[in-house]
């Protein structure tokens, strides 16, 4: 047993917590921090469930270890929403019923806010592209792609 | 959407609507928990050892250093899971798939499992446990396993409907045969006979979501289980009776589930993490690997079908015979069977003959996949189909049409068909846009129908009425794909109120009588069937009390637009009392209102869809390209139209998944090759188009609002249409699935060598 201090911003607020060299990143925020709201499909880098962001950067934290996030910020699905507004992304996934179980939602919203941030005008190649990471197995994606579309508009009025 | 009047003249004001969900909130936040999310004071961490061979004796397990090891609290092996099955067989295959007892079945067959205090030390005490294995000869192709000198999976199995009753032991385990008329005089009116043999392969339903639960048993003789699962009423069932408890003491709490299609309909580990809770006396988590999903649950079958078609010049079928060989994992079951009664369930036909062959094979226990077993049949069925079309001159949706089932056909499973939406979603796939679009070079276009039984099944519902006049609903089938919110709406329709004023939950198997699982479409279908009732129930008491409280006869009292209104002149003035006006005077009118409904909920209704598709083949390399992809289905009644097109749309992309990628590649030394997302590759974001839906809605005469169930057919058509289109494209036939890059260029490649010999 090794367990190291680590200290990080996660969704804004400074956060410590203690973990294993080899843990994940993923691990410490499921089962060290309770923020559960990031998931494991596969645990290695293959389906996009456990998708945050360090600093601003899409990782699948099930591939980042916990003290990797040493000084780093980090964002996650609980972090989305401002307050009691949720994020275009959230709003318009419900809308236009592009979860269907919703366990890979979290990972798709995570990934679909990187591409928002970087190009609030995406092509539907583009936000097919950009979500190749993220699997989805209920939805067959077409609703999905459709809720990032109407999304990117509300983003731009803003 | 496609409705026609003559089927049905209801109105609904809500029904058909597309609200949000209630669960959508949870879902976007993270906030939802599913299987994993859960965490109960002092859980320790379970493991399961998996055996690394198909088939083997277990000659001894010696568990005796795992339990010294510091941190470990318990330690089992089928020794702790004693068969009280009571001569039970298929409970003691459950038994058997969760714990091996003597034999190793399959690569990855669970053979003992430890509870510790954390994960590392729990992986710890899986390295100490020695197996001693004897390993025996394995078998995991379907062909292979019923050759007569293949290696035997389950000693026990002797031949079902076959006579006389066999006396060895055989890897097939049953028989089944289905149809009508006289195939061999119907082929001789034959002007034209196609004869041809496929295969599919394996495939697993891909949910995103591994297994997990949380268990907890104590010394007293009750529990608790939280797991992501189909059916936790049965669940509730097959492990209280697997580990002799009583049913009532066990409560079983669904997660919410990330994702089933069947592979959640059955319990995997959920016994195995209640024994560990028992013999440590603490709660347990278990969660499995991605690598466990793939080896040790759920797969469907792999399988070898032929097929025979005659027709004649006008292009009436005369005759149609499949031979279907599925294999079933290491335990029996039915699924061959299931094949044969869904091959022919699209057409009229006069001379019909269908066999089935339920086949063992060391891979893990096959489990539903989403209308099982009829993906397969249709592959290879429809394939033939287009084959036929083309040799007498006619189109494949010509033939089709003249060929569809009606209202009155004798089905080739057995019974008569009532309304049916076969020949509607054949008209309406000729007439879509989409058959008329422009094809480009090395794109072929296919199309293929697809039928599913759907089922009704126990139901169990509460409807509550609050005292500020909202409703709770409280249903028992797990909500797989946004069913609570079509529930919703359908109370909302009986009540005449706002769907906004309904809550729908799940109740745990203390707070409601049994349900049976969400499985063959039967969700929206069967508490949706038991809500109006609840609701009408409601209703009933609604009017008393307002007759009560008007102090006129009940029979003057309708329930009208949320409210009772009294009707009949000596009334005229009483002003109508609404759903709060009640609610809020419950208290001193009667009490608690509240409505109940259990129902076996028969009669429900087929559902048939017919799917286009575009595909575009690379002759250089054999890739594909899915260009446009169209479905058409028969609901029945959509009731939230969104959650209707996801089901077809999901649907579709599993089944693009299976006919162009996916497959279990087993090696030579029997083990999966590909356990991973990374190499068992399921269809992502830029595979694909918009899918394209077209809902019919020939209403089911059984159901109130007509609904069918949508879940599963739409799964059926894929392979079929996506191999008539890639055969179109490449042209050569393409007859096994998946049409991977290296099947399509082998095929074009042979088909090039036979040209030039030709
Ligand atoms: S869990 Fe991290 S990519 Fe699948
Ligand atoms: S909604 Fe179930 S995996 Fe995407």
């Amino acid at each position: 047993m090794s367990a190291v201090l680590v200290t990080t911003t996660i969704n804004g607020d400074r956060t410590e917590f203690v973990c294993e060299t080899d843990e994940t990143l993923l691990d410490a925020l499921r089962n060290r921090l309770g923020l559960t709201g990031s998931k494991e499909g596969c645990g290695t880098g293959d389906c996009g469930a456990c998708s945050v962001t360090v600093d601003g950067r899409l990782v699948c934290s099930c591939l980042v270890l916990g003290v990797e996030a040493e000084g780093c910020e980090v964002n996650t699905i609980e972090g989305m929403a401002d307050g009691d507004v949720l994020h275009p992304l959230q709003a318009k996934f419900i809308e236009h019923a592009a979860l269907q179980c919703g366990i890979c939602t979290p990972g798709f919203l995570m990934a679909a806010k990187v591409l928002l941030d970087k190009n609030p005008n995406p092509s539907e190649v583009e936000i097919r592209f950009a979500l190749a990471g993220n699997l989805c197995r209920c939805t067959g994606y077409d609703k999905i792609v459709r809720a990032v579309k109407a999304a990117a508009k509300e983003v731009r009025k803003r | 959407m496609a409705h026609d009047p003559s089927y049905t003249n209801q109105e609904f004001k809500v029904i058909g609507t597309r609200p949000p969900r209630p669960d959508g909130l949870d879902k976007v936040t993270g906030r939802a928990k599913f299987g994993a999310d859960a965490f109960a004071p002092g859980q320790l961490v379970g493991l399961i050892l998996r055996s690394p061979h198909p088939h083997a004796q277990i000659r001894k397990i010696d568990t005796s250093k795992a339990e010294k090891l510091q941190g470990v609290k318990a330690v089992i092996t089928s020794a702790d899971m004693p068969d009280l099955t009571n001569g039970n067989r298929n409970m003691l295959d459950i038994l058997e798939n969760c714990m091996a007892r003597g034999r190793a079945l399959y690569d990855g067959h669970a053979v003992a499992a430890v509870a510790a205090i954390d994960m590392p030390t729990a992986r710890k005490a899986l390295k100490l446990i020695k197996v001693g294995y004897e390993i025996l000869p394995h078998v995991t192709d379907v062909d292979e396993a019923m050759k007569p000198d293949a290696p035997i999976v389950q000693p026990y199995v002797r031949t079902t409907g076959v006579e006389p009753k066999p006396k060895k032991a055989s890897n097939v385990s049953q028989v089944t045969q289905f149809g009508h008329g006289d195939v061999e005089a119907g082929f001789k009116e034959a002007d034209v006979i196609i004869e041809k043999s496929y295969k599919t392969e394996q495939t697993h339903q891909g949910y995103i979501e591994p297994h997990a639960c949380l268990a907890s048993v104590g010394p007293d003789g009750q529990g608790e289980l939280w797991v992501t699962t189909q059916g936790h009423f049965a669940f509730r069932e097959v492990c209280a009776k697997l580990l002799g408890m009583e049913v009532a003491k066990l409560k079983v709490t669904a997660s919410e589930i990330g994702g089933g299609f069947g592979g959640k309909t059955h319990v995997w580990m959920e016994p195995v993490a209640l024994a560990l809770s028992r013999k440590a006396n603490r709660p347990v988590k278990l969660v499995m690997s991605r690598e466990e999903v793939f080896r040790s649950t759920g797969p469907t079958c792999s399988t070898s079908v032929d097929v025979k078609i005659g027709a004649k010049k006008d292009g009436t079928i005369t005759a149609a015979t499949a031979t279907l060989r599925y294999q079933n994992g290491a335990f029996p079951a039915i699924w061959a069977m299931l094949g044969a009664m869904t091959s022919y369930a699209c057409y009229n036909l006069k001379n019909v003959k269908t066999v089935g062959y339920d086949v063992l094979v060391n891979r893990p226990k096959v489990t539903a996949y989403r209308a099982p077993s009829a993906p397969m049949a249709a592959f290879a069925v429809e394939s033939t189909i287009d084959q036929v079309a083309e040799a007498i001159g006619m189109s494949p949706i010509d033939f089709r049409i003249k060929n569809a089932a009606k209202e009155g056909t004798r089905a080739s499973y057995g019974p008569k068909y009532g309304p049916i939406g076969i020949g509607p979603t054949l008209e309406a796939a000729k007439n879509h846009p989409h058959m008329r679009a422009r094809l480009g070079k090395n794109q072929g276009r296919g199309m293929a129908c697809g039928f599913w039984f759907n089922f009704g099944g126990q139901t169990c519902t509460d409807l509550n009425i609050g005292v500020d006049g909202t409703v709770t609903l409280t249903v028992g089938t797990v909500d797989v794909g946004g069913s609570r919110a079509s529930l919703s709406l359908i109370a909302a329709e009986e009540l005449g109120i706002a769907y906004e004023r309904v809550k729908c939950n799940i109740a745990d198997t203390g707070s409601l009588g049994h349900n049976d699982m969400t499985e063959g479409s039967r969700g929206t279908f069967s508490s949706g069937m038991a809500t109006i009732f609840a609701a009408r129930d409601v209703i009933e008491v609604l009017r008393e009390r307002a007759a009560k409280t008007w102090e006129i006869p009940v029979e003057d009292v309708v329930w009208e637009g949320g409210q009772a209104v009294a009707k009949g002149k000596a009334h005229g003035n009483l002003t109508p009392l609404t759903l709060s006006d009640l609610a809020a005077a419950s208290p001193n009118s009667g009490g608690p209102i509240a409505g109940h409904n259990e129902v076996v909920a028969d009669g429900a209704g087929v559902s048939f869809a017919s799917h286009i598709c575009d595909i575009e083949v690379d002759p250089e390399t054999g890739a594909t390209k899915v260009i446009r992809y169209t479905v058409i289905q028969d609901a029945g009644k959509a009731i939230h139209p969104d959650y209707v097109e996801g089901q077809f749309q999901g649907g579709a992309v599993q089944g693009i998944g299976w006919a162009l990628n996916e497959e279990y590649v087993y090696g030579e030394d029997g083990r999966l090759q590909n356990p991973g997302f990374l190499d068992y590759r399921i269809p992502v974001c830029s595979d694909l188009p918009y899918i394209d839906t077209q809902i019919l809605e020939i209403p089911n005469p059984n159901h109130p609002y007509g609904i069918r169930g949508v879940g599963e057919t739409s799964i059926v058509p894929p392979l079929a249409a996506i191999g008539n289109a890639v055969s179109n494209a490449a042209g050569v036939r393409m007859t096994h699935v998946p049409m991977s890059p290296p099947r399509i260029l082998k095929a074009i490649k042979s088909e090039q060598a036979e040209l030039a010999a030709g």
